[in-house]
């Protein structure tokens, strides 16, 4: 579904990723971890182009997205992102939050888009806050909103950017059960998390990241029972 | 009234012993009141308020025009940069450095001397000069304005396929409006009082009218004391009501 090639990126001369090759299959949560500064969320950041790469190509659906002609909003529209620090738009209401990119990308008609918007905060418990302003959410409640937010354009893709990072404690929970209800949909998911239950619990396949290479890759019961290199050994010790 | 003025002005210019206060009496009423002066003062405040009004106009849609042009240039994604949009941007980058980098006084006076010289409408020379002036500033409030809203907004919009211009109407724009109107309201005064500058190359506003009446009157303290305080009252004035606006903008906020 995805196809990195030799992906590379370097800030200010400093290299953050040095020539990835992966591939994520449809239906395949892929979990990300990684000390922090291993390029992990460059790495994601990379497959819908908010970053841009310095070399290698990117293709999504049999599109090559890192060609310059290929038009990266409808390229976007398929993937859906959720940010560490969520990122809800705060002048307009959580059911506009949810109706504003269905509606002005021409995906939905206004009161399709604002039907949809009530049965996604049905589905996360929040229907009630529809009218309210992000600024009056707690940190899960937004977490939350924006994982609907992205659901709206039904995406064939979720990209996670450390969900959880960002949020108290007691908050973390009810963000992982929205994910998880999602990965037992179906959704192809690929989440860069400090969350090492979630990515024992969820992941199909995990990867673990260091100094912009991935170093190890493996289900999640081998890659935690049985490390193999040390970086990732020495990782694990310390986060377990 | 005008009987008093007229005996006392004789016998202060037949250099007759005046009290103070009656120096007082006889040198505001020439100043203001003899042969309907205050109506001088008037049309001057009142083409002093065109005049700021029509240089905000020009200032806040060159301004506007200059700070989405330079905004949008370097929000480009690395590798794919618009050619026009380059020109355009360096265009605007030598504008603000060039009027920025120079007097307003002189800027008004090569527009006036150099540029229009064969224009005698030297009030609107005026006003066009100080817009063009005063888009500079603008569009460096503005800029500001739009680089103070948070880039995960603009990065969340993206994401979610949004092209780059409505991501700017819907999120960014309305953001940043929050942060723009209380600088531009602090433009505004500045340019009220800017527009004093316009009389050196012939604009009839404040000034113009207290320098007409001193040239005439060989008295200069009064005309220039009573445009001063016209002034004030103004800056005053709008202070008021640009608090007001900020205080609303403020509470809306904390909803």
């Amino acid at each position: 579904m995805i196809d990195v090639k030799n992906l590379s990126k370097s800030f200010d001369g400093k290299p953050v990723l040095c020539g990835i090759t992966e591939h994520i299959y449809p239906g395949e949560k892929v979990v990300i971890i990684g000390p922090s500064g291993s390029g992990k969320s460059t790495f994601l950041r990379c497959l819908n182009l908010l970053e841009t790469p310095d070399s290698g190509e990117i293709t999504f659906d049999g599109a090559v997205i890192t060609d310059p002609k290929v038009k990266i909003d409808e390229v976007r529209r398929q993937m859906g992102m959720v940010f560490q620090h969520f990122n809800l738009f705060p002048n307009m209401t959580i059911r506009k939050n949810i109706m504003l990119a269905p509606v002005q990308t021409g995906l939905m008609k206004s009161d399709e888009a604002a039907e949809n918007a009530m049965a996604l905060l049905r589905r996360v418990n929040l229907e009630d806050k529809a009218d309210a302003y992000p600024s009056q959410l707690s940190g899960g409640q937004k977490q939350r909103i924006a994982i609907v937010r992205a659901l709206a354009m039904k995406p064939k893709v979720m990209l996670f950017d450390e969900p959880t990072s960002a949020l108290d404690p007691e908050m973390v929970g009810e963000v992982l059960e929205v994910m998880k209800e999602l990965a037992a949909e179906g959704m192809t998911m690929v989440v860069v998390t400090h969350e090492m239950g979630f990515a024992r619990e969820v992941g199909t396949r995990v990867l673990f990241m260091g100094d912009g290479t991935i170093m190890e890759q493996n289900t999640p019961r081998e890659l935690f029972e049985h490390p193999q290199c040390e970086r990732l050994q020495s990782f694990l010790a310390k986060v377990l | 009234m005008a009987e008093l003025y007229t005996e006392w002005k004789a016998l202060m210019t037949a250099g007759g012993e005046l009290s103070g206060w009656q120096t007082f009496f006889v040198k505001f009423y020439q100043a203001f009141i003899d042969a309907d002066r205050w109506q001088l003062y008037l049309s001057g405040v009142g083409t002093t308020l065109m005049v700021t009004a029509m240089a905000l106009v020009i200032g806040v849609v060159l301004g506007v025009f200059v700070a989405l042009v330079r905004t949008a240039h370097d929000q480009q994604r690395r590798g794919r940069h618009n050619p026009v949009l380059g020109v355009l941007n360096a265009i605007c980058k030598v504008y603000t450095t060039v009027i920025r980098g120079t007097p307003v006084m002189v800027q008004l006076l090569i527009f006036s001397f150099v540029i229009f010289v064969n224009s005698r409408n030297f009030t609107m020379v005026g006003a066009f000069g100080l817009g063009l002036n005063s888009g500079a500033y603008v569009s460096e409030i503005i800029r500001g304005g739009l680089m103070s809203v948070d880039p995960g907004q603009m990065e969340a919009g993206r994401s979610l396929g949004m092209n780059y211009f409505t991501v700017m109407r819907f999120i960014i724009i309305p953001q940043a409006i929050k942060a723009i109107l209380p600088a531009l309201g602090n433009e505004f005064i500045i340019l009220l009082k800017d527009t004093s500058l316009i009389s050196v190359i012939g604009g009839k506003e404040l000034i113009y009218a207290a320098q007409g009446i001193l040239s005439r009157t060989y008295e200069a303290m009064y005309p220039l004391l009573g445009a001063a305080a016209i002034y004030l009252v103004l800056v005053m004035a709008f202070t008021w009501l640009l608090g007001r606006l900020e205080r609303r903008l403020r509470k809306s906020d904390r909803r």
